[in-house]
């Protein structure tokens, strides 16, 4: 099997299944009928991209290994998303920071994918980034919103991206398995666009009238397995299914 | 959030070449976010191509107290419909 491009598929896929389970726990809760089917469909859209890559994974594996299998069937340590999208929904604007975060530095990602010479991974890609366009655009707006809106919001929305923030740093960090797929042309060396994505994450902050915080330490983990205290509690709600009724079938 | 978000009609043109026709309503604090939340709420499934959204309140309606006077009259003129022509079979498509 081909070991790094096994690790390195997990850690895109693993970032869309994460985030999409936490919105999708936002399904019948959301602060209002029209935002709860948005973040819903938002979620809907990584659980189908996370699903693509974890067929390319499972097809890999072989031995007869399943999407179900790779994506439900690991033990907290094996997944290797970021911390940032394990994080809760703390409340709305939690929710939205840690959206925005994710979606500028998703598409930055997703359109050096596009040029990957895995033509997989390149056209799960390019079927991605028009989803993950429309993500950014709903995020943005909301940071903005908030920002701009009444003294709670915009405290609200301050308070939500410096607590996240300490979880941004991980973004750009690489694996052994990142850099030798970097070398082989499949990988993205995500190294490359941490100016892109600092920019970019600055200039919708000002215009949300919210600072960009300071701090210089930062967390990091999650692409080792190394996860906060959350994720085991987001994955036993995922896994309920495949743990309590192995083999199961719809 | 405030209760009180405005309704806001959606009007969807479900292919090129056919009008923008009504589909629902929703609530919305301004036009940008209504074009959101329209595109989430009624076309998730493919419907559309091209979204319209006005505040209700914007909408002027016929009152349907005044039904009588608005419509009834038009009832009994049939003659208004035309129907009492011979068409030669020249005409075609009438």
């Amino acid at each position: 099997m081909k070991e790094n491009l096994y690790k390195y598929i997990l850690g895109i896929a693993d970032n869309s299944l994460i985030l999409g389970q936490r919105l999708g726990e936002l399904c019948g809760h959301g602060p209002s009928l029209e935002i709860d089917i948005a973040c819903t469909n938002i979620s809907l859209d990584l659980f189908g991209q996370s699903r693509s890559y974890y067929q390319y994974a499972a097809k890999l594996k072989g031995n007869e290994t399943t999407e179900d299998d790779v994506a439900l069937l690991r033990t907290e340590r094996e997944y290797v998303n970021l911390l940032l999208v394990e994080q809760p929904n703390r409340n709305f604007a939690h929710t939205m920071a840690r959206q925005f975060l994710f979606d500028v530095y998703h598409i930055l990602l997703l359109q050096e994918l596009e040029k990957s010479h895995d033509l997989t991974l390149a056209a799960i890609a390019k079927k991605s980034i028009k989803e993950v366009s429309y993500h950014l655009r709903f995020s943005s707006d909301w940071v903005k919103r908030l920002g701009n809106g009444t003294d709670v919001s915009h405290d609200k929305m301050q308070n939500a991206i410096d607590a996240l923030w300490t979880y941004t740093d991980e973004l750009f960090h690489q694996t052994d398995a990142d850099k030798a797929m970097i070398a082989e042309g499949v990988g993205v060396d995500i190294t490359k666009f941490k100016d892109s994505y600092e920019q970019k994450v600055a200039e919708i902050l000002t215009e949300a009238t919210l600072k960009v915080p300071e701090n210089k330490w930062f967390q990091k983990g999650g692409k080792q397995g190394i996860h906060t205290e959350h994720l085991g509690y987001l994955l036993s709600d995922l896994q309920y299914m495949q743990r309590t009724y192995p083999n199961m079938e719809w | 959030m405030k209760k009180n978000w405005p309704l806001w009609e959606v009007f969807v043109r479900s292919k090129n070449g056919l009008e923008h026709r009504h589909f629902g309503s929703l609530h919305a604090a301004d036009a940008e976010m209504a074009l959101e939340n329209a595109r989430d709420v009624y076309t998730r499934r493919n419907e559309g191509v091209s979204i319209w959204v006005v505040e209700s309140k914007d909408i002027t309606a016929s009152n349907p107290e005044n039904n009588g006077e608005f419509f009834e009259p038009a009832q009994d003129k049939v003659y208004r419909h035309p129907t009492f022509y011979d068409l030669p079979d020249e005409v075609k498509h009438m």
